[in-house]
């Protein structure tokens, strides 16, 4: 009823330019120098000793025994945890039972615990004198301070990823599909992947590529049980500190820039699954719209 | 294939969703469950399809006992009230898949398979749209693919929760008329789910009427319309006004309205139930009736104009709603506001101490009446 007031200046509630400018300048340079600055600054540090020097620290035998442990961690961590992902969500989704509501505030602690503190609890289980370790020391088998029990701290500390894409999806979608399924003769094989995984499969893609990068960088837990043994059990982040502490700051920030590269590559899938999501949405929106009119 | 179920119950926590009940549906019998939300409707369907098991009690189809026998062994057609099609498939795909998942050996060759979905498809009259995904169909469409997906493995038995319920009331109709068609041809044993009155009169052989997980009443729409044979029904058939009446001198009295008993009938005080069309109307009170009303609405409703009034002097609990034939409101000429009378032709009397009413007629005084109308 103002508008005509106002009209000549068009403005809305808050739309002063002052403001306006002022906080998208203070979002760019913080971004600027709290993200986009160090990215470069890896880079930077990793050649500044030449592109040559660059690729002969790659191919040191330490970092790439680093390299091929983290990818044989990543290769274990995220088919248990998608496995056990989708098993729980099914489970909390699909099922009435006591306790549901306890197991899915647990399915949490990974995320609210310091991975330190999860190190150290592994540790203190299967380490050689832990309750579980000392007996399994007995047997001759040894999970701390060897691959074994990275992967076992790197699936504790990535084991919601999956389940918590899929839970709210799984809950909003119903049992109803499934139920007719079933009603058509579907067995359970069948009715799981001709019907729940194709209906969860962008969130399941989501997660895992979620827990993968959570799974390449994890450095507190695996710190803890790994020993930082050099060329035996110690993943790239590992590495990073270990190159460091050594002086080695060209061969650290190449580790690095490993990890960099990879995050960068995980954005990218994210952003690319987004936008496949909201496209089909946006295709479902569209044909519905031709349909009605 | 005829249905038997013998003495089925559901408990969900605290909850009685059914109490023992029993209920025989022969074969080729198209029967609709009736009754308001919570009523236990969707339950019962539930567990004759096996989604649900029941805490007691024995299902049968024929003479083959189900009770234990899973979903998916079933073999039965049920169409969801949301029709749950796979939105990741089209909808050839969709009808084919009670087909494409029987186990190999019973299962038809892929040309067989398409033969038949689009024998289907041209059953539901929507051959063109096979390629098409669900989210491309509009609700009536997706309601045929639905049934023409639920028919595929050609099962005996039909089951239906609240069809028509998501549908605009076209669309419905013809739907209904249609699946009429397709059940008498066909000749499988269905039973669906409604909470709507004229839905179920219309489309079944027998209406089974249920509250609070047992049933009320099982009869044929006709025998159901004349004689409901409880209050319950009564209210829920609806469309019925009801005089809470002491007697007195031969009158059943509320404040300053009063009704005259017809011949024959108790002298009980009780609950008048009178139909919406049972009426006369006159602008003087009637020897038979003296039922002061003022009228708030007027509704032309197709053939009919429906009034709703409110009782002056006297107490009830609803509005009143009396259906006039044009002829009849047009020479009366009414407005909102106006005061009138009605005078009842018949109606079902509840006698306080009873469960079961008493049909009245004022036949023989309906010379008198109709001069003053």
């Amino acid at each position: 009823m103002s508008s005509s007031k106002h009209s000549s200046s068009q403005l809305r509630v808050g739309d002063s330019p002052l403001i306006k400018w002022l906080l998208i300048g203070l979002t760019l340079f913080l971004t600027t120098i709290l993200l986009v600055v160090p990215l470069i600054a890896i880079f930077q540090q990793a050649f500044v000793e030449g592109a040559a020097h660059y690729f002969n620290s790659l191919i040191e035998a330490d970092t790439l025994h680093a390299i091929g442990l983290t990818l044989v961690v990543a290769a274990l961590t995220v088919p248990i945890n998608l496995v056990f992902g989708v098993m729980l969500a099914w489970a909390v989704t699909r099922f009435e039972f006591p306790g549901r509501k306890i197991l899915m505030t647990l399915m949490d602690i990974p995320f609210a615990v310091s991975p330190v503190v999860a190190g150290l609890l592994y540790l203190l289980l299967y380490g050689n004198n832990g309750w579980i370790g000392s007996w399994l020391y007995d047997q001759d088998i040894q999970l701390m301070f060897a691959w074994p029990g990275i992967v076992m701290v790197t699936v504790f500390v990535t084991c919601p990823f999956v389940a918590r894409e899929l839970i709210p999806l799984m809950q909003q979608q119903g049992r109803e599909d499934e139920e007719a399924a079933v009603i058509l003769g579907a067995s359970g094989w069948q009715l799981f992947r001709r019907v729940t995984l194709p209906n969860i499969k962008w969130a399941l893609i989501y997660g895992v590529i979620l827990t993968n990068a959570r799974a390449v960088g994890e450095f507190g837990a695996v710190s803890v049980v790994s020993g930082n043994i050099r060329g035996e059990t110690n993943t790239l982040p590992l590495l990073v500190q270990a190159q460091y502490e050594d002086y080695q700051a060209a061969a650290a920030f190449a580790s690095a820039s490993l990890l960099a590269m990879i995050a960068l590559l995980t954005l990218l899938l994210k952003a690319f699954i987004e936008w496949r999501q909201e496209r089909s949405l946006k295709i479902e929106a569209e044909k519905e719209r031709q349909v009605t009119q | 294939m005829s249905i038997l179920i013998e003495n089925i119950s559901k408990h969900f926590g605290h909850f009685q969703a059914l109490s023992p009940l029993s209920l025989d549906i022969n074969e080729g019998e198209m029967i609709g469950l009736l009754g308001p939300s919570g009523s236990g409707k969707t339950t019962l369907l539930r567990i004759i399809a096996g989604l649900e098991g029941a805490d007691t009690g024995h299902i049968q189809f024929g003479d083959r006992d189900v009770t234990n026998l899973h979903v998916r062994d079933r073999r039965v057609g049920f169409v969801f009230q949301n029709y749950a099609l796979f939105r990741h498939m089209t909808v050839a795909d969709n009808v084919a898949f009670g087909l494409a998942v029987l186990p190999r050996k019973e299962r038809p060759s892929p040309t067989e398979i398409k033969n038949r979905v689009m024998h289907l498809l041209e059953m539901v009259q929507l051959e063109h749209l096979a390629s098409r995904f669900p989210s491309q169909l509009s609700g009536g469409q997706k309601q045929r693919i639905a049934l023409a997906r639920a028919l595929a493995t050609q099962p005996e038995v039909l089951l239906l929760d609240e069809p028509f319920g998501a549908l605009d009331a076209k669309v419905r109709k013809e739907l209904r008329r249609w699946l009429r068609g397709l059940h008498d041809e066909l000749g499988f044993t269905s039973v669906f789910v409604t909470h709507d009155q004229e839905e179920a009169l219309e489309l079944s052989d027998r209406v089974v009427v249920m509250s609070n997980g047992h049933i009320e009443q099982i009869d044929q729409p006709g025998a159901l319309y004349a004689s409901p044979n409880s209050r319950f029904v009564f209210d829920f058939l609806g469309n019925a006004n009801v005089f809470e009446g002491k007697v007195e001198n031969n009158k059943w009295h509320n404040q300053q309205a009063s009704i005259v008993l017809p011949n024959g009938a108790e002298q009980k005080d009780g609950q008048l139930y009178i139909r919406s069309h049972e009426f006369f109307v006159s602008k003087e009170p009637t020897a038979q009736a003296n039922l002061p009303l003022r009228v708030i609405a007027i509704n032309p409703i197709g053939a009919e104009v429906r009034l709703e009034l409110t009782p002056i002097d006297w107490q009830s609990n609803d509005v009143w709603e009396i259906d006039l034939p044009h002829k009849a409101f047009d020479k009366n000429c009414f407005e909102k506001g106006q005061t009138l009378y009605v005078t009842p032709k018949a109606g079902y009397f509840f006698a306080h101490d009873a469960q079961q009413p008493v049909l009245l007629n004022w036949e023989t005084e309906k010379a008198k009446t109709t001069e003053k109308a």
